[in-house]
């Protein structure tokens, strides 16, 4: 199996740090901003950025999880069923700005989807898109990420392979070819 | 584990406990979704579900059709009271009639123990049993274990004791089915002429002096005596019936203990429990119906999942 690093832990922390100072950029001290972290694999990049945000600003961030599995599009068409997670959004959405936080952007079928559910929860003022990758030139649907950790050239087979330390292992994120 | 291991629900005793636990972790989601501004999500928008009821039903048919409308799913509802069937049609014809219009989920209730069974044998569609005669009513059964989990954070080691008609209980069944394999310890009471005569063997405790199962017990489950099925007497009066297994508060009290009581309905106050005791502060009645439509939703989400 042929794996390429594009993140190791150092890297990581200094591409969150900058993205965080983009957000601070826009939203300023995120009165009006909540963050919403996608499951299952962007709630630990969110909870990450929510801690450096508190870090530089310390007056409080409001981070949510969401579950958008029953609104997927491709339920019942998969060999086997998808799995949903906890869903956890504590306060109102209705008028506020949120940024949905994810690690790869691939398909974008997934923010898709999350974009319905947010709506579920009351009409946001605005809604962007934060992701750590966003794989270049495989979207199934037009949207884009308004917050880039990196970009990267991929083809369809390869598949990005996220390892956190929130999931046990170190700080690493690698573009693996699929074997033949 | 993702799905279940069945494509039908007839009764909790084709389930194992890794099915009941999948159950329960995605009724989770759902009650989440209940407690949204907008309480509707769309898995379930391909599917159209009847709701085939040849017997009389409040809760259980209305929970159903919630939980169906809230996962968008289509939905036509079928009594038999009005229906065909009062001219002559069967069960089977009746039911190939509704899938010929092109039905992919059957909701069944039935006066007859086995309906569900003997429909999954000979239809295409996936089956749900809402109650079979007094043989089982899974999804009951389901949102009691599930009452009991979300109350106390766990059903196993719980004393859960089962009161009432257990004869012709379709609901004591399949809690007994259910608490069993979440491995909680279950007791029967009543008078012994509404007690099966081999109960025993189930593995279930047997009492016949409610004050002993409630001094043993931490979950009184109380059911209704089903005078509709009784086709004999099977004890003196009502009123008779009410003085030694009736449920009150100074009885509670007296036993100086908390015991969560619960009720699958319809309540017949003053007779298997009384007001007081029926609205305290230890009833969970009510989050009973509340989470009976949580349960549902994820069975339908679940047996869809499985086409």
């Amino acid at each position: 199996m042929q794996k390429r690093l594009l993140f190791d832990g150092q890297l990581l922390k200094v591409t969150i740090g900058r993205l965080c100072r983009q957000l601070i950029e826009v939203h300023n001290d995120f009165s009006d901003t909540v963050i919403i972290g996608l499951q299952p694999r962007g709630i630990f990049l969110a909870e990450r950025i929510k801690d450096e945000l508190v870090r530089m600003h310390p007056q409080g961030v409001l981070l949510g999880y969401l579950d958008a599995t029953f609104h997927r599009d491709d339920l019942r068409r998969r060999d086997k069923p998808v799995a949903p997670s906890q869903t956890k959004i504590p306060f109102l959405i209705e008028n506020k700005k949120v940024i949905l936080v994810d690690d790869v952007l691939f398909t974008g079928r997934t923010v898709r989807a999350a974009l319905d559910a947010i709506n579920t929860f009351g009409r946001p003022a605005k809604v962007e898109l934060l992701v750590l990758i966003d794989r270049l030139y495989s979207r199934h649907i037009p949207l884009k990420a308004d917050y880039i950790g990196r970009k990267v050239n991929t083809i369809q087979s390869q598949r990005v392979l996220v390892e956190l330390k929130e999931q046990g292992e170190e700080d690493n994120i690698w573009l693996v070819n699929k074997e033949e | 584990m993702s799905h279940l291991k069945t494509k039908h629900l007839l009764g909790i005793k084709n389930l194992d406990k890794e099915d009941i636990e999948l159950i329960f972790r995605t009724a989770s989601y759902f009650k989440e979704v209940l407690n949204r501004p907008i309480k509707k999500v769309p898995p379930l928008r391909d599917v159209t579900i009847a709701n085939v009821f040849f017997e009389n039903s409040t809760r259980t048919k209305l929970s159903f059709e919630l939980a169906e409308k809230r996962l968008s799913a289509d939905v036509i509802n079928f009594t038999a009271s009005g229906s065909s069937v009062k001219k002559g049609e069967t069960l089977l014809d009746t039911v190939h009639n509704i899938l010929a219009m092109k039905v992919d989920m059957v909701v069944m209730r039935h006066s007859s123990s086995g309906a569900p069974h003997f429909l999954a044998r000979h239809i295409n569609a996936t089956i749900i049993n809402a109650g079979d005669g007094t043989h089982e009513h899974p999804t009951q059964a389901l949102l009691d274990t599930f009452s009991i989990l979300d109350k106390t954070g766990s059903v196993a080691g719980k004393r859960v004791v089962i009161v009432g008609d257990i004869l012709h209980s379709r609901v004591a069944l399949s809690n007994i089915f259910a608490l069993q394999l979440l491995q909680a310890e279950v007791m029967v009471c009543g008078p012994p002429t509404l007690l099966p005569k081999h109960i025993g063997e189930l593995g279930v405790k047997v009492e016949t002096n409610i004050r002993k199962a409630l001094a043993w017990c931490d979950v009184a489950n109380i059911l209704r005596i089903q005078l509709e099925r009784q086709q004999m007497k099977y004890f003196p009066s009502l009123r008779e019936y009410s003085q030694y297994f009736g449920v009150n508060k100074p009885l509670l009290d007296s036993l100086n203990k908390e015991i969560l009581i619960m009720h699958p309905g319809p309540i017949n106050r003053g007779v298997e429990i009384t007001s007081d005791a029926a609205d305290s502060d230890h009833s969970i009645i009510l989050e009973q119906v509340e989470n009976g439509v949580a349960v549902r939703m994820a069975v339908l989400y679940l047996l869809a999942e499985m086409n």
